[in-house]
């Protein structure tokens, strides 16, 4: 457990003292949700209408932004061979790097989506329920991409890669999250959608580190 | 299993099946799209268009279950270290992307006279939409590293997550309320449609399946000999090379 928090705290101080990455992909999920104002035109009821949805695809779109670089510079300067010889055994480091990913991307989104969503015109009703679904679909996102990280690591054109493995794999997500809004709007309490995206981060829990050490181990054998 | 790991031995033991299946692929194909073009009745229902489901519909079981087929050797291939299950996984994922591509467009030409409409966004046609994706991921993955061996492995691994789909795109017609028609043929009871229609559905299904043996072991084959050509050249090459060492020396 120990070791578990020393990876985390060692994330977290890395992320502090470069600065920039968690920064980054907020900033990226603002400036992405206020372009479709502007493209689509400012009024009121479409935007309400799709408020859900561009909050949910950008958010996706700026975890995804983050991932690419979750195994990459360990990968680069030999950091993620001596973490697979510790004793910690693998899984639960990438868990570990998971919950650190979570904690710089996926949390500062959970703010950043309710101030987008007003913005955007969504109804007060919606605006908890995304909050909610956000907080249940997040660390879904990066526990997940996790896989995608570790099995480009070292690729070429690791980034497009990314993204081909690993939206597709980000579409029920996406589809529950954006339903449970919805659903909420409409007054029918979204409550089934955000049993189900508890489930995928029940399942994904345990699943996604599994796989993704597969994957390291491929890499640094 | 390990009897069949030997390159040379696959080499012969393709090159035995390798006619019957094309003999198959030809007979079962021929007279399955004899019957569906031309021996079997119009639906009552749509008329004509019907004869598009001959195409369509082992199109579709084909893109799942070369999906099963590339899952089952790339687990073989990961937990075994199976020579030869690293080799059929690259060979199927194109064949599998071929099928899912043709059963997306047949789909889609038979959604537009039943339906009004090219696509809907529903659970079957996305997920299967997701599965050629997946195929495409493989494929991109595999040739993503310089180290091609890296690549094999690093596939496997995206083809084994990505299994995680079949199901879902084998119960999203019960499990969600859609246009696409809910499993008439492989349900409990008994199938629900005519054995007019179900005689030619089954011909071109077997038809697709030896068509399937047939590209695979071509393309397996293809594989297997590009790499011995990748051989002797390198052999080539280091052999040129003491040639000149030795030729320094002397």
């Amino acid at each position: 457990m120990r070791r578990f928090i020393l990876i985390v705290g060692r994330e977290l101080r890395l992320a502090y003292r470069q600065g920039g990455d968690a920064g980054l992909a907020v900033a990226f999920f603002v400036i992405a949700a206020a372009l479709f104002p502007l493209g689509i035109g400012p009024e009121e009821q479409l935007l309400s209408r799709i408020a859900a949805g561009v909050v949910w695809v950008t958010a996706l779109l700026a975890v995804l932004l983050a991932l690419e670089r979750l195994f990459q510079t360990d990968f680069e300067d030999g950091t993620l061979d001596l973490l697979a010889l510790s004793p910690l055994p693998l899984e639960l480091v990438v868990l570990a790097k998971c919950l650190a990913n979570w904690l710089l991307t996926g949390a500062p989104l959970l703010i950043a989506a309710p101030i987008i969503a007003v913005l955007l015109h969504m109804k007060t009703e919606g605006l908890v329920i995304l909050t909610a679904s956000m907080l249940l679909g997040t660390p879904t996102l990066s526990l997940i991409g996790s896989i995608g990280a570790a099995l480009t690591v070292g690729a070429r054109r690791g980034g497009v890669l990314l993204s081909l493995l690993l939206l597709p794999l980000y579409v029920p997500v996406l589809i529950f999250g954006v339903s449970a809004v919805d659903q909420a709007v409409a007054g029918m309490g979204g409550k089934p959608e955000l049993l189900i995206l508890g489930a995928f981060l029940a399942a994904a829990l345990p699943l996604a580190p599994w796989a993704a050490a597969a994957a390291l181990r491929q890499a640094v054998e | 299993m390990h009897r069949f790991a030997n390159p040379a031995r696959f080499l012969r033991i393709s090159a035995v099946i390798l006619p019957w299946a094309v003999g198959l692929a030809a007979l079962f194909i021929a007279t399955g799209l004899y019957f569906a073009l031309f021996a079997s009745p119009p639906d009552y229902q749509q008329g004509e268009s019907v004869r598009i489901m001959y195409v369509h519909v082992p199109s579709a079981w084909m893109a799942s279950f070369v999906y099963g087929g590339l899952a089952l050797t790339s687990a073989i291939a990961l937990v075994w270290k199976h020579p030869l299950a690293h080799v059929a996984a690259k060979a199927m994922s194109p064949i599998g992307a071929c099928f899912t591509f043709m059963a997306l467009a047949t789909g889609s030409l038979w959604g537009k006279p039943m339906w009004g409409t090219w696509w809907v966004w529903d659970a079957r046609l996305t997920s299967v939409l997701i599965l050629f994706f997946l195929y495409l991921g493989h494929m991109a993955l595999l040739n993503a590293f310089e180290d091609s061996s890296r690549g094999e492995r690093a596939a496997a691994v995206l083809a084994l997550v990505g299994a995680i789909n079949l199901p879902i795109i084998h119960w999203s017609v019960e499990w969600w309320n859609t246009l696409h028609q809910p499993a008439s043929i492989f349900r409990m009871g008994g199938p629900t449609i005519d054995s007019a229609m179900l005689i030619p559905l089954f011909l071109m299904a077997l038809g697709y399946t030896a068509y399937f043996v047939v590209v695979l072991i071509l393309r397996m084959r293809g594989e297997l000999l590009a790499r011995k050509i990748r051989v002797i050249r390198m052999a080539r090459v280091t052999g040129a090379e003491h040639l000149s060492a030795s030729r320094a020396t002397s």
